[in-house]
């Protein structure tokens, strides 16, 4: 019993300490809808994965991966709006994910648990998944943290000063693909965006620099985590709208603060 | 070495979705040099900066740059999210300066008192001196400013094309400005150059405003050149206002 509630507890400590910092530049960046893109695709993929019977763990990774390597392509194209773009992608993936899930005959799939995140169902070896990307992606974002923040900022000045802005891009990208895989055994499909941004968007207000509200960000996204466990352990709601619930009941207390420059 | 240009543009074309943007563009930017370049909305000014940039890549024609072209860019406007905290002279220290490197460029645009202020407080004049610091930050040899006096009144922006052809002296760099009112600009441009598509006219602001091709698109208005008999601060009051009414050079009243 100590066992699975410290499983979680770690799991979601894990995915919360990378997705304060990357909550941040989906923030900064304005993402959010690219990072629902993402997350329905991971839906998609797990169904693949059952069609297709291939270790799930791979292909929660590959279809965002590759659904964002897809939304770089077409940005850059400029066809269609960005906007308009991932509503379409968003959409059609999730919708492909349930109607391909449900059509699987002999395979009973916990819808629920993949849409709300299943946490207290992590094993040791989601653990390892969990921070060995965990720590990737923090290395990778504080190795490319300046030039980040540059093509935050203005990406045609970053160019002008010599910033390769799409790979820079194409990595955060990537990063938060990664993420989402990651991430979605604890908060699910559909609330993985609310765990990027809300604890980012409190953080805001408690700070002055990017690196503050980076890791501000990460801190109460962690707290959130602890309380989320703590709500859904003594009343038995579902752990992932727990954290979020949290999450946002921090966010409007911080509303009280008046915020630093 | 001053004959040697900084950035020599010839034939280029650039269309975008099958328009043609850029019409077989060729221009010569000389060290030391202050070129402005008009044109209606739409004629393609800002897609000719970006491939002076490199930012673009036109579809033909070659874009030869100096071995030691160092630019420094002035775009438009800035576009941060609220949610970004960053101060004025972190936003500086992006260009991958010092400290006191970035509080020097601060002060040369009379904005130090605003190094700590959250970049998007700023008004538009001053996120426009911010944008200058961090373009002159790199001792550019050129600076290409794109519209540099957007969403500035109109004394700000004779403050500001004033400091800006001083810095141009003080540094030694020559400047590539987008600009809609030549007549502002005027005095301190040694090359006009005169862009729809392709360029209509060039050369000195005098002959330029004298071509028909010119008075075609900007009309007999554009002709008069004011020159200010005083000079404003920035915050509009007359500093050198000694009532001495001085001529301009195409003025032909007495």
């Amino acid at each position: 019993m100590i066992d699975f509630l410290l499983y979680a507890l770690l799991a979601g400590l894990g995915v919360a300490l990378v997705a304060g910092p990357l909550g941040c530049f989906v923030v900064w960046r304005r993402m959010a809808y690219f990072g629902d893109t993402l997350a329905h695709s991971a839906l998609l993929g797990v169904s693949l994965g059952v069609l297709l019977d291939i270790n799930l763990s791979i292909t929660v990774t590959a279809v965002p991966l590759l659904m964002a390597l897809g939304l770089v392509y077409l940005e850059q194209r400029g066809i269609l709006s960005l906007d308009t773009l991932l509503g379409i992608l968003s959409h059609s993936a999730l919708a492909t994910g349930l109607v391909v899930i449900s059509l699987l005959p002999d395979v009973r799939i916990d819808l629920m648990s993949l849409l709300f995140g299943d946490l207290l169902s992590v094993t040791s070896n989601d653990l390892w998944v969990i921070y060995g990307v965990a720590t990737a992606v923090l290395l990778l974002l504080g190795l490319l943290w300046k030039q980040l923040i540059n093509i935050t900022v203005d990406p045609e000045l970053a160019a002008v000063e010599g910033t390769n802005v799409v790979l820079v891009r194409t990595a955060l990208m990537l990063v938060t693909a990664l993420v989402i895989a990651i991430a979605m055994k604890v908060v699910g499909v559909l609330l993985i965006t609310a765990l990027l941004i809300i604890p980012a968007a409190t953080a805001r207000r408690v700070s002055q620099t990017p690196e503050q509200m980076a890791v501000a960000a990460s801190v109460i996204a962690m707290v959130c985590v602890v309380m989320g466990l703590a709500v859904s352990w003594y009343t038995d709601a579902p752990a992932g709208p727990a954290v979020v619930l949290c999450a946002a009941l921090l966010f409007m207390l911080s509303l009280g603060f008046r915020q630093r420059n | 070495m001053m004959n040697k240009p900084l950035i020599s543009l010839n034939g280029v074309n650039k269309a975008f979705q099958g328009q043609n943007v850029l019409q077989n563009i060729s221009l010569v930017v000389n060290p030391g040099e202050i070129t402005t370049l008009i044109g209606p909305n739409g004629a393609g000014k800002s897609t000719l900066v970006r491939i002076v940039l490199g930012l673009i890549e036109p579809d033909s024609g070659s874009v030869v740059s100096a071995q030691d072209l160092r630019i420094g860019y002035m775009p438009q406007k800035l576009n941060i999210d609220p949610t970004l905290p960053i101060s004025t002279c972190r936003f500086l220290q992006l260009a991958n300066m010092s400290h006191d490197a970035c509080h020097e460029a601060l002060a040369l645009v009379g904005i130090s008192h605003l190094a700590a202020t959250p970049i998007q407080k700023l008004s538009g004049g001053e996120v426009q001196r911010a944008l200058l610091a961090r373009a002159i930050l790199r001792k550019p040899n050129l600076l290409v400013l794109d519209e540099p006096v957007q969403g500035v009144d109109v004394n700000g922006q004779n403050a500001l094309y004033k400091m800006i052809s001083e810095l141009s002296k003080t540094l030694n760099c020559a400047v590539l400005m987008v600009s809609h009112d030549l007549h502002i600009v005027m005095s301190a441009t040694d090359q006009v150059i005169c862009l729809n598509h392709h360029i209509c006219c060039q050369g000195r602001p005098e002959q330029v405003t004298q071509d028909p091709a010119y008075l075609d698109i900007f009309g007999q208005t554009a002709i008069y050149a004011h020159n200010h008999d005083h000079n404003h601060s920035l915050h509009g009051e007359v500093l050198d206002a000694d009532g001495v009414h001085r001529h301009g050079e195409g003025c032909q009243h007495d």
